[in-house]
């Protein structure tokens, strides 16, 4: 086993998810250093105020490239919340566009060979779910009161049953920052580490066998581009189900 | 052949938390066919629900990724 670490010390498929301190810093007894993660995290929020602003200040009539990604994602998102929240959620529609193209911008920028996957590491993606918890449960107290209780009471139920029901749908709701946050680190992190094992079945087949993982790496990847869009999606749409829970209470 | 039982119940144990693929393997079949199936029966009606057809699919990996996770924390903690 020491030796078979110490041979695929480089091959290491978990060696991608190292944080790396680039300028130390500490405020008090806390780390605050600067890592290869907010690093990443920097050129993610750069990335996307780039495309946002830069193309949008031509203001075209006829969109141009950059301009129509620019306008089509914000329709494709305003769409969603739209679709999902009704006219109301649309006042949180800033939050929701920030959360899917920051999401996007990290899965799509951990693509690119020897970045860093910012939405690999678990308490990331978790800070974001939490945002998204702790904010959906007071606006549905805000805008509901105590009635927004009323969301763990499914109705329709004998009365028996209630007790037992009350209980499950308080676990389901507790969990839904930890799947929500699991399902974007899982996905993400699950599919570099697939990459680099197979990267790692082409160097040692060689030159005579690899060419097959190699082919099989080049489908992997194609999937994976599907898979950070569709995660970022999947996140961005979760959210909006989650506040219309809050904005609509349909019990 | 050296080590101790307790690396071999880990492997095992990671081994056995995979058996979570084929659960997801299934339930991303079921979907797609399903919707397939249905696309099938009533083009006109696809487009509208491929929105849930992605949610459903990412729903059904994820829990084949959770236990992909659990093998890692065996793995690894």
């Amino acid at each position: 086993m020491a030796a078979q670490a110490e041979a695929g010390a480089k091959a290491d498929p978990m060696h991608q998810f190292e944080i790396v301190r680039l300028i130390d810093m500490k405020f008090g007894t806390l780390d605050v250093s600067f890592t290869n993660s907010s690093l990443w995290m920097v050129i993610a929020v750069l990335a996307v105020s780039a495309l946002t602003i830069l193309s949008m200040s031509g203001r075209a009539m006829v969109p141009g490239r950059m301009q129509s990604i620019a306008e089509m994602s914000y329709e494709f998102v305003a769409g969603m919340v739209r679709d999902v929240t009704g006219p109301e959620g649309m006042r949180y529609f800033p939050f929701i566009f920030t959360l899917f193209m920051f999401i996007l911008a990290c899965n799509l920028l951990g693509m690119i060979p020897y970045s860093f996957t910012v939405t690999s590491h678990i308490i990331v993606t978790f800070a974001m779910a939490a945002a998204v918890f702790i904010g959906v449960t007071v606006l549905g107290f805000v805008k509901n009161g105590a009635g927004y209780l009323r969301m763990f009471v499914p109705g329709g139920l004998p009365v028996w049953l209630l007790p037992l029901m009350v209980v499950i749908e308080l676990i389901s709701y507790l969990s839904r920052p930890v799947t929500l946050a699991l399902r974007l680190f899982a996905n993400m992190m699950a599919g570099h580490t697939m990459l680099k094992v197979m990267a790692g079945f082409v160097i040692a087949l060689g030159w005579v066998g690899g060419w097959a993982p190699m082919a099989a790496m080049v489908g992997i990847t194609a999937l994976e581009f599907l898979i950070a869009f569709l995660q970022a999606y999947v996140f961005a749409i979760l959210t909006c189900i989650y506040l219309n829970d809050a904005l609509h209470m349909h019990h | 052949m050296e080590g101790n039982i307790a690396d071999l119940g880990k492997f095992i144990g990671a081994g056995l938390a995979c058996l979570a693929l084929g659960g997801a393997g299934v339930g991303i079949g079921i979907i797609f066919g399903n919707y397939l199936n249905a696309a099938l029966r009533n083009p006109a009606a696809a487009d509208g629900q491929r929105t849930n057809l992605l949610l459903g699919f990412a729903l059904a990996e994820a829990t084949g990724l959770f236990g992909f996770v659990i093998a890692m924390l065996i793995l690894f903690s």
